[in-house]
């Protein structure tokens, strides 16, 4: 593993992103479209408002913060290796010393930090938000350390996560409509995980958060090398799957 | 995006709009931080109001273009794109590429070939890409490798690249066993020009080379990119975006990329594909220099005239090899010499004129030109000056018959036609 392949790497993708309209107007748009609806519900909630009514206010906040990991990596993870097949990029990457397990996760860190960038830059702002705009029910509801702690633990995690999942699905997809839409669709079962943190469904605790959070990235880790060995350089730049005894390490 | 709206400051933070649409953007941004103060002083909400604001703004400033001027990794004047095409100063481009080469360490024995490819197959499912294949090319060679579309030239490329696999058969790239366990290394030593260029259209020419530069993990990474570029002569264009440039300027741009990691052997699949005649000559220059260099070249051409221009060997091949060697050997192995006699007036006992030493045998073309078949032109082409003029013939002319490359290629492609029909 050489970690300067992968630096560089990282360094192409957020490049590309920063100059492709397509994914910043997803990374700006959507996050902002999730911001106005907790802020607009957090300033109406009054000091008067009963335990239930606060704590489902607050569930959708968290609800809503821990999306945004979740749906915005797969628009530009889903992209990242059909993306590159179809405007002939890839084939001369794949002609470099480059390993597969080395240019994935350089593409899951290009994707993942911009995507947790701006996950964590809309919490901080619905936290400010709420430190000073919102009725002191709301404040000690949202400051509560473990949906705190859980909330800064499950972003990275869960996006990184959706990450390998777009980047799994773009070395199978046809082309790279299909592979975000897939991807869209393959992350929408982490709301349910999501969901039961959110709404306290499962009582959040800070031995919880972190067994969980342990949990996920063991499963992240397994992700990375499950989809380096889905990728096959044989079937993205012949279309025929490997047949043979495969020369690439 | 073709033109950033924001630029990055050169020192300190933030970002300075630069076209009509940033300053927009900039008022609109101020226009609504100062309303939300104005119209909200009442309440709590306007500092995350404004907040939201900017941090709106940042990332519209930092999608939008945001980069720091890049620093210049050529000179400062920007020549005309009629100058890029046509380019300038061949003792410049050999300068770069000796500089380019000067640091490698040969990775063939002396005497080892730089390629051994044996008995090499590839089946995609029941079609059959590439037929048990056979070749060796000795170092420092440059080797054309020829054929008709669908022939199977890609594949093998592929195959020695280690980008797929063999079906059956073993090759020897750069001294390395083409196996599961030497593909990274096999890969450094290397370089591949595709036929498409394969470039980031978004990103700069020099921030192109960067990336592979890091991919190859190379020493003094930007004053190799300057070398690279100087080689193709595109020094000048080292920070445009590859989406502004020609096909013909993308495919020099893929070529100094091959150029960059000094490798032991290149690939080169169509590397004159949509360049102009002095482009495409300046092409030929640069492989006679890396041939000079010591660096093997795999051609792969549709070009017959550029094969037989700057190939040492060529292989024919059309699904398996058809043929292998100089051209001028292919020309002697698949034709038979012949010399072209024109005369002022039909002769009248030809048997008797053309009944000389090194003549083979005769026929007539028409009433006043005779074909001979000869085995040495050399010797026998004063021998039937001689006896033409001893008979009193009107001697008009008296050549030997020239076979291009192309002669033997249409000649074997021909035969391979005929036979599957």
């Amino acid at each position: 593993m050489s970690l300067k392949r992968v630096v560089s790497v990282v360094r192409k993708e957020v490049r590309e992103f920063r100059r492709n309209r397509f994914v910043i107007g997803t990374m700006a748009v959507l996050p902002v479209v999730f911001l106005i609806t907790p802020t607009l519900t957090i300033f109406r909630i009054p000091d008067s408002a009963s335990g239930p009514q606060v704590k489902a206010a607050v569930g959708v906040i968290s609800l809503l913060m821990l999306i945004v990991p979740i749906v915005i990596p797969p628009v530009i993870a889903a992209y990242s290796v059909v993306g590159e097949r179809d405007q002939g990029t890839l084939e001369p990457v794949l002609t470099s010393p480059v390993r597969a397990s080395e240019l994935l996760l350089g593409k899951a860190v290009a994707a993942f930090l911009p995507s947790v960038a701006v996950a964590y830059a809309i919490y901080l702002v619905v936290l400010i938000s709420v430190r000073f705009g919102a009725a002191h029910v709301v404040r000690t509801a949202v400051f509560h350390p473990p949906q705190l702690l859980a909330q800064i633990l499950f972003t990275p995690l869960l996006a990184l996560w959706a990450i390998w999942v777009g980047i799994g699905i773009s070395t199978r997809a046809g082309d790279a409509r299909v592979a975000q839409q897939l991807s869209t669709v393959a992350s929408l079962p982490l709301l349910g995980f999501t969901s039961l943190l959110s709404f306290q469904l499962v009582k959040p605790s800070v031995p919880l958060a972190i067994g969980l959070a342990l949990a996920l990235l063991a499963a992240d880790i397994a992700a990375w090398r499950v989809v380096s060995r889905l990728f096959d350089p044989e079937r993205l730049v012949t279309g025929h799957r490997r047949t043979d005894a495969l020369p690439r390490d | 995006m073709d033109t950033p709206w924001f630029r990055r400051r050169r020192v300190g933070v933030g970002w300075r709009p630069i076209t009509w649409q940033g300053r927009l953007v900039t008022v609109a941004a101020v226009a609504l931080a100062v309303g939300a103060l104005t119209l909200l002083h009442a309440s709590s909400a306007r500092v995350p109001i404004v907040i939201l604001i900017g941090a709106v703004y940042a990332v519209v400033a930092l999608a939008t273009g945001g980069a720091r001027p890049a620093k210049a990794a050529a000179p400062q004047d920007e020549p005309t794109d009629e100058e890029a095409e046509i380019g300038v100063g061949g003792v410049e481009q050999r300068r770069a590429l000796r500089a380019l080469t000067s640091g490698r360490v040969s990775t063939s024995l002396p005497g080892e070939p730089a390629l051994v490819v044996e008995h090499l197959t590839k089946r995609f499912g029941e079609r059959l890409a590439v037929d048990d294949v056979s070749f060796s090319v000795a170092a420092g060679e440059v080797f054309g490798f020829l054929g008709p579309n669908g022939a199977g030239k890609t594949t093998t490329v592929r195959m020695l690249a280690t980008l797929i696999a063999p079906t059956s058969g073993t090759a020897r790239v750069a001294v390395l066993p083409l196996d599961s366990t030497s593909g990274g290394e096999t890969r450094k030593r290397i370089a591949v020009m595709t036929e498409n260029p394969g470039l980031y259209l978004r990103l700069t020419v020099a921030e192109n080379l960067e990336f592979f530069a890091g991919l190859y993990e190379l020493a003094q990474p930007r004053a190799r990119i300057v070398q690279a570029l100087a080689a193709v002569n595109l020094a000048s264009r080292a920070n445009d975006p590859c989406g502004s440039l020609s096909k013909g300027l993308r495919q020099r741009v893929a070529l100094a990329r091959a150029l960059l990691s000094d490798p032991a052997i290149v690939f080169l699949d169509e590397p004159t594909s949509g360049l102009d005649p002095v482009a495409s000559r300046e092409v030929h220059e640069l492989i006679d220099g890396l041939r000079e260099r010591g660096v093997t070249v795999f051609l792969t051409t549709h070009r017959l005239e550029e094969a037989e221009r700057v190939c040492d060997r060529v292989a024919i091949l059309n699904t398996s090899l058809r043929t292998i060697g100089r051209p001028d050997e292919l020309r002697d192995r698949l034709f038979t010499k012949s010399l072209v006699v024109h005369t002022g007036a039909p002769l009248t006992s030809p048997e008797a004129v053309f009944a000389v030493a090194g003549v083979d045998g005769w026929r007539a073309d028409d009433t006043t030109s005779y074909v001979l078949t000869v085995s040495d032109a050399r010797t026998a082409a004063p021998a039937v000056t001689r006896a033409l003029v001893a008979a009193g013939a009107d001697l008009l002319s008296l050549a030997e018959t020239q076979h291009s490359l192309e002669d033997v290629y249409l000649e074997l492609i021909d035969n391979d036609v005929e036979a599957a029909t």
